[in-house]
């Protein structure tokens, strides 16, 4: 899913280096227009579109959804009537991590609510909400599909099956603790090539 | 055979391209078994069939869902002139011991195994679940070599429409999305809609929250669901199919948007198939996560890019289905069963199951259960056989107190009920439903109210916004069954509680409002007296409860609704 988006960093990224781009440069207008000519412009696709917004920028920001008005020829009302009804597109950028807890039939039975209870408590972030540090989202699902393993959640996609609050609180530390680890990398990498030039 | 591929050719290369192999290791590669570690096992078995140069000699699949979930990951070995062997909970280490005792030497792992006469397997009936375990889901060589796309090709190029319909018809295939209408019955009516602008749609939007049986069709058999779109478009004379997904099954998404670039590569899909002028195209639709859009006219507005809010029926989508031409819409189970039930004829298909519901069902049995996972029964068997046999009786020696069926629009089915056959009509009969195949077990720790209140905000949550009686009534009674759970309720409230039930039910628009109440009603009608413990005696706070406004919803409810239809 963040595939779209994690080559439209690494793209920023070079532009970046290459002397900050004017905001026309920026990547993720090309991803998005790439999108929008595969859909060719047809405006019973804008839900495909939106979900290619929400990957390419993360959430559906007001003037996001004013081109993609523009580009499929529809009135700005109804783009986001449309955004607005499903519950999947955000209007707000998520957190580095997500943790979403599954809150379906099958793991409501098998204490779902324990979970989320254990990471609210855990990093003070409430349900459907982000820390205030950006660190951190805490959403909720209804049923990913894997309710043979009872109750689940997914840190950043991956799932944690059979969860309990311990084991989830540890896995989204574990989860933390490796991007920061892997910020630390860049910096020091960053550093040495600075050092090196 | 003129015009596209030979598929005996195609399906006879690729078995003697299996034969070639001693041993075939079967890793179930779907989600649930990747969530508990399988791929590390898979890379496990592979390095030590690489060590010990037995490439030649083992074939390693990566199958879809073997079913019995809860003790993934699962590995079958089969061998030549052998029984097949099959592993549960099998981590990367388990892997390497297979791999070196029974793959290398011959010596199956003793304490791993797992009869294949075990209950959970031995009681199951397989017809949309076939090829699960069994195929690769991303080679469509592997799904021709079971007998795939015969079906097709035999319907296309020996049979008429109507002699198809027919088939569907004797087979007494009925819906599995929840409704159970007559397959064949629906085919007809597109069939006779005067049109060239037919589009079938395949419904994968799964919203009962706790089931994934039509995931792990999609996902680890995907050809098989064109192959059951194609068929009925031949039927009915559709152009066009749209497979409908929910958002949340990317994996689902993935496998299929393959099949069809597979399908169309072999001319399976694409113009002129097998040499004739049908021709037929499928494309996806995504969902964005909302329950309501499983309802077909809401399915038809969300894939036409529109708010998924239903209209009023009829006209049926047969008459005026997506950008106002007739379209059919059928679940991805009720699809998946049109393969087998062609190639293997109808009175094969209609001598499982009962009188009125033949067939098999597949459920998703979760909950409080030794073994959870995706199982395919005969239709009729009865809740304790899938309770106590297959799912191997409630986990951690509690006692079994009810199932749930019909996720949020059914209800639950009690102790004293457990003998019932799972029939479309007996479950009806009990105030539950069939369902999409949800089938969760409680013990008897769960309090049923919690229940209620759980899919009430479910229910509230996704009320789309259009009705009244729906959108306001399922918000009042989940304040009320909020009052009741939190020590709050009186019996004045219990009372506007089934009053609102009743007004919600009887003149909600789409079908969510219309059965939003049955977990209350059933969890009332069978458990009665856990209400009642929770109930408080009329006291000062009564003039903040909630549902004060009950009486007033009701009535501008009544006065906006009347010619409003029963569920699907
Ligand atoms: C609120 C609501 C949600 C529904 N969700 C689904 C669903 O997720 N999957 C499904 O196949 N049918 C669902 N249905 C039933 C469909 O409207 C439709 O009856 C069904 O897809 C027809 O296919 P069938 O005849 O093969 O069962 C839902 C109905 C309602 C009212
Ligand atoms: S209910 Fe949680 S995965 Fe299905």
């Amino acid at each position: 899913m963040s595939a779209l988006r994690a080559a439209a960093g690494a793209a920023s990224g070079t532009a970046g280096a290459a002397g900050g781009p004017p905001p026309a440069d920026d990547p993720r207008v090309a991803l998005l227009t790439t999108q929008l000519k595969k859909v060719r412009y047809r405006a019973d696709a804008l839900i495909d579109v939106l979900h290619a917004v929400q990957d390419i920028y993360g959430y559906l920001s007001p003037e996001v959804l004013t081109t993609v008005a523009d580009a499929l020829q529809l009135p700005p009302s109804r783009v986001l009537g449309v955004a607005t009804f499903y519950h999947l597109f955000s209007f707000e950028a998520r957190g580095d991590h997500t943790c979403t807890v599954c809150t379906g039939t099958a793991c409501f039975v098998k204490g779902a609510d324990a979970l989320m209870a254990g990471v609210t408590e855990a990093y003070g972030v409430a349900q459907g909400a982000t820390r205030e540090d950006g660190s951190l989202s805490l959403l909720e699902a209804r049923c990913i599909g894997s309710c043979g393993l009872a109750p689940v959640a997914l840190i950043d996609g991956a799932v944690v099956a059979k969860a309990t609050p311990d084991a989830l609180i540890a896995a989204i530390r574990t989860a933390m603790e490796a991007s920061e680890s892997a910020e630390d990398a860049v910096r020091e990498a960053a550093a040495g090539e600075g050092g090196a030039a | 055979m003129s015009g596209g591929v030979d598929l005996f050719d195609l399906a006879q290369k690729e078995r003697e391209e299996q034969a070639v192999y001693r041993r075939t290791v079967l890793c179930c590669g779907s989600t649930a078994c990747l969530s508990g570690g399988a791929q590390a096992t898979q890379d496990a078995i592979r390095d030590v069939v690489a060590e010990k140069g037995l490439e030649q000699d083992v074939r390693l699949v990566a199958t879809g869902c073997m079913g019995l979930c809860s003790r993934g990951p699962l590995v079958k070995v089969r061998s030549r002139g052998e029984d097949d062997v099959l592993y549960a909970d099998v981590d990367a280490d388990a892997g390497r011991r297979i791999a070196e005792q029974h793959l290398a030497a011959g010596q199956p792992v003793e304490e791993r195994t797992l009869s294949l006469e075990h209950p959970f397997f031995a009681r199951q009936v397989r017809v949309v679940l076939e090829n699960m375990g069994e195929i690769d889901p991303n080679r469509i060589e592997d799904y021709i070599a079971h007998g795939g796309y015969r079906a097709l090709r035999d319907a296309v190029s020996t049979m008429t429409p109507a002699g198809v319909i027919d088939v569907v018809q004797r087979s007494g295939l009925r819906g599995r999305g929840g409704g159970g209408y007559p397959a064949g019955s629906k085919w007809k009516l597109l069939n006779e809609a005067k049109s060239d602008q037919k589009t079938v749609i395949a419904n994968g939007d799964e919203g009962d929250p706790g089931a994934y049986m039509d995931r792990t069709v999609m996902e680890d058999d995907p050809h098989r669901v064109l192959e059951g779109m194609a068929i009925a478009a031949y039927a009915t004379g559709a152009i066009k199919g749209y497979i409908y997904v929910r958002a949340e099954y990317p994996v689902a998404v993935r496998r299929l948007e393959q099949a069809i670039r597979q399908a169309k590569r072999h001319k399976l899909l694409g113009k002129n198939l097998f040499g004739t002028d049908f021709s037929f195209d499928v494309e996806i639709r995504i969902g964005a996560g909302a329950f309501v859009c499983g309802e077909e006219t809401a399915l038809m507005a969300s894939i036409m890019g529109q708010r998924g809010t239903p209209v009023l029926r009829p006209p049926y989508p047969t008459e005026r289905g997506l950008w106002g031409h007739p379209s059919m819409i059928n679940n991805v189970e009720t699809l998946a069963n049109v393969p087998t039930i062609m190639r293997r004829g109808a009175d094969w298909f209609a001598n499982i199951g009962t009188e009125t519901s033949r067939g098999t069902k597949v459920f998703a049995l979760a909950g409080k259960l030794e073994n959870t996972g995706l199982i395919e029964v005969p239709m009729g068997i009865t809740l304790r056989e899938i309770i106590e046999e297959i799912g191997g009786g409630v986990a951690g020696a509690k006692a079994f107190k009810a199932a749930q069926t019909g996720g949020p629009s059914g209800g639950c089915i009690p102790l004293k009920h457990i003998d019932t056959p799972m029939d479309y009509d007996s479950l009806l009969a009990l105030g539950s439903i069939m369902g999409s195949g949800g089938l969760i077990v409680m013990d008897e720790d769960v309090a049923m109210p919690d229940v209620a209140r759980f899919f009430m905000r479910f229910c509230m949550d996704e009320s789309c916004g259009k009705c009244l009686p729906c959108r306001a009534g399922t918000y009042e009674m989940y304040e009320l069954l909020d009052a009741l759970v939190t020590g709050r309720g009186t019996a004045a409230t219990l009372v506007r509680l089934e009053t609102l039930c009743e007004v919600v039910r009887t003149n909600s628009l789409c079908g969510l409002g219309q059965t939003a109440p049955n977990p209350v009603l059933s969890t009332l009608h069978y458990f009665r007296p856990e209400y009642e413990a929770l109930l408080v005696p009329d006291g000062a706070h009564l003039a903040g409860l909630p549902g004060a406004h009950v009486a007033a919803a009701a009535e501008s409810a009544s006065a906006f609704a009347d010619g409003s239809e029963r569920s699907a």
